[in-house]
């Protein structure tokens, strides 16, 4: 072997030696990891937690009721799981374990009820919800008795989409302007606004129904019950969620795209308007579609503004309209086994349309973040080159 | 605030007093101004829509309150009349016994499982927890109320009787009713408070996560290699830097809670009086107490009504102005979003 030997293999696409020799890819240490033993020894306090509580609560017959039951055996469950881990690896690993599981469990504790609420309501509601007529057909007449295949909620579906639709219309401009001047003009109220924006997505939603109630409906305007009242009070309660969203997202625009704007000579509001946004754009579609997501379920401040018909009424500017919030509301509390089918049916919908936005709207911001930031660089670089030929 | 953003020097160019930039642009053109007038005019106008709401629901609630006076704060009967002894006491009491309950159940188990998806979560499953947070937040609160009047209200009457018949000595666990009756348990604050919970839950654990996921590296790092274990680490670096973020999201929770309609309208059963009890039957919400009353009200009642929101609008404002005062004020807030 010569020098003129490595010379060469150097030059060919073949990789030197050394990399051959390279051992395998190490694996991480994660010391913390949870081990095969550890998993048993979980599973294994587990099991005869329940069992000792089973043997006290049943066999003795001290307490009654399952969700005391369950409970008990949770705290044997810490206790005896404790007390193991503390015998094998002492008392500051068994405290770190606790800790774990603990947290562990409280995470369990938040996701529980969100699973046994789509169960549940998947249960009650599918059923009616299977009913063409359910879409088609007003509750106009609906009798208490009425079967599944007569009535339905199309009067509440159409309000609720007039209303979230008027909703849109208002609060978006108003609401990605708003961010607009939080992120990209910062005047000198910007702070403020910014608080006050923070205060108006914590007014409960009751009170933006109370507050076009006594303005619309009765107060200086006057009109009387219709849905489009009830669209001024859900474009009050989206505009915050759409303007802080959209704020988080032109705060992600990367500060090149303006720059660049700006060298090429575009003045400000072109800068914004054909370079900051259109990079925004599935970002800022993401701020509408959460902002719908809140409002299409809101029930309160329809209670006060559109007042609730079993009728269709097409025209959202007079009169009286229903939506499928109010329907569920209203229905859930008739005493009829029927009605209230209806009224589950009405929230199995409405479940599963916040299910679909926020789908989308994770799709459209989260899914591969890396494509999108590509994909939205790539757009804003087409924005730019139409900027500058205009 | 972005610190690296060319833009933003811009600006300030034009204020007068102190060191300033040259002005290198000319004067803005009036489509620049319009635009900039606008942008303004969309940021100063939710100034003018809350101003708006407090104006008027003062308005509408005036007659009522002037029949009532300052009694308006201290009665506690509903019974709304012309002579005035009418009060929102006890909605108020109930409304922040609802949401003290609420938070008492959300707050361990908030922080919990934030602490759980900041520190021992593995990496995997992580993200998917946290958009099922977001998911829950995103469900309506009337799908939470059915759920808690039809699912959790039957699985809860137990436990209530249980606290009644061992801890009944606690003020707050006494019951007037019989307590081998399980309706006595049925529709009170204490289950009420406990879907209301649900709703909290999502927010808070939210708020408290972005905090706990910025307590900085090198201090963790610091941590565990001086030998700590997770919890030790936790709680030298963790809990202490997301002290404020914590009681910021907790008070966030606490605006949610008071706010709450539509499931407490659904569960409680109305009651107009200061009880110590948080088991027995019956109870009030000021923004429940509207949702129920609304249909049946007319006159001097509906001013009373949004004589009751003024309050609650008003409380819930200060809690809410005070929360994120906290939350910009803590070290950990740097670029926290509420």
């Amino acid at each position: 072997m010569t020098v003129v030997d490595v010379a060469v293999a150097e030059t060919t696409t073949e990789p030197p030696e050394v990399i051959r020799v390279l051992p395998q890819p190490q694996r991480l240490l994660r010391p913390g990891a949870a081990k095969p033993a550890d998993v048993a020894l979980l599973v294994a306090s587990a099991v005869s937690a329940i069992s000792l509580v089973w043997i006290i609560y049943y066999r003795l017959s001290l307490l009654e009721g399952a969700l005391g039951f369950w409970l008990c055996s949770y705290i044997a469950f810490l206790v005896i799981h404790g007390l193991v881990v503390q015998a094998r690896d002492g008392g500051r690993a068994a405290r770190d374990r606790l800790a774990a599981v603990i947290t562990g469990s409280a995470a369990l504790a938040l996701l529980t009820p969100l699973v046994l609420v789509v169960f549940f309501v998947f249960v009650k509601g599918f059923r009616a919800l299977l009913r063409i007529n359910f879409f088609t057909d007003d509750a106009a007449l609906l009798s208490a008795d009425a079967p599944r295949n007569v009535g339905g909620a199309k009067a509440a579906l159409l309000g609720t989409l007039q209303q979230v639709a008027l909703a849109v219309v208002l609060s978006v401009p108003l609401g990605v302007l708003c961010a607009v001047y939080l992120h990209e003009v910062r005047g000198r109220a910007t702070r403020w606004v910014r608080t006050v924006v923070d205060a108006m997505s914590g007014t409960p939603s009751i009170v933006a129904g109370l507050f076009i109630y006594s303005v619309v409906v009765v107060g200086p305007l006057g009109w009387g019950y219709s849905g489009f009242a009830g669209a001024l009070a859900l474009s009050v309660l989206m505009l915050p969620t759409v303007t802080r969203t959209s704020e988080v997202v032109l705060r992600l625009v990367p500060g090149g795209v303006r720059e660049a704007a700006l060298a090429l000579g575009a003045p400000e509001w072109r800068c914004t308007t054909q370079a900051v946004l259109p990079t925004a754009r599935s970002g800022l579609v993401t701020a509408i579609i959460l902002g719908v997501a809140r409002a299409v379920g809101e029930t309160a401040p329809l209670i006060l503004t559109i007042f609730g018909t079993q009728y269709v009424n097409t025209n959202p500017f007079q009169g009286a309209q229903s939506a499928l919030p109010l329907y569920v509301y209203q229905f859930i509390r008739q005493p009829s086994d029927q009605l209230i089918e209806r009224a589950w049916a009405g929230a199995l919908l409405l479940m599963l349309v916040v299910l679909v936005l926020f789908v989308i709207a994770r799709v459209l911001s989260r899914s591969k973040p890396e494509r999108a930031a590509l994909r939205d660089a790539r757009r804003g670089e087409r924005a730019l080159r139409r900027t500058t030929v205009a | 605030m972005a610190v690296a953003d060319l833009t933003d020097a811009e600006p300030d160019a034009g204020t007068p007093g102190g060191d300033q930039p040259r002005a290198v642009a000319a004067r803005r053109s009036l489509a620049d101004r319009v635009y900039r007038g606008l942008a303004t005019a969309a940021g100063i106008s939710t100034f003018v829509v809350m101003g708006l709401i407090g104006l008027f629901l003062a308005v509408q609630a005036w007659p009522a309150l002037k029949v009532s006076g300052w009694g308006f704060l201290t009665e506690q009967s509903w019974t709304v009349n012309d002579k005035g002894d009418f009060g929102v006491a006890a909605l108020l009491f109930g409304t922040i016994v609802i949401a003290l309950i609420a938070l008492a159940i959300a707050i361990p188990i908030a922080i919990g499982a934030a602490l759980y998806l900041t520190e021992y979560a593995p990496r995997r499953v992580r993200r998917p927890l946290v958009s099922l947070i977001d998911l829950m937040a995103a469900i309506p609160s009337l799908v939470f109320g059915l759920w808690g009047l039809f699912f959790l209200q039957p699985q809860m009457l137990g436990l209530s009787q249980w606290l009644a018949n061992h801890l009944g000595f606690l003020p707050i666990f006494q019951v007037s009713g019989p307590t081998e009756n399980p309706s006595t348990f049925a529709a009170s604050p204490f289950i009420a408070g406990t879907v209301v919970a649900l709703m909290v839950l999502p927010i808070a654990t939210s708020v408290i996560r972005e905090v706990f996921s910025q307590a900085p590296p090198v201090e963790r790092e610091g941590a565990l290699a001086l030998g700590a274990t997770r919890f030790t680490m936790i709680r030298a670096v963790v809990l202490p830097f997301g002290r404020g973020g914590m009681v910021g999201g907790i008070m966030l929770g606490l605006g949610r809670a008071l706010g709450e309609t539509i499931a407490v309208a659904l569960i409680i059963s109305p009651l107009f009086e200061i009880r110590r009890g948080i088991l027995d039957t019956g109870g009030a919400s000021i923004a429940g107490n509207i949702a129920q009353k609304y249909g049946e009200a007319s006159g001097l009642s509906l001013n009373a009504l949004v004589a009751s929101g003024l309050v609650l609008f008003v409380v819930t404002l200060a809690v809410n102005l005070v929360a994120s005062f906290i939350v910009s004020r803590s070290r950990s807030s740097a670029g926290v979003e509420l």
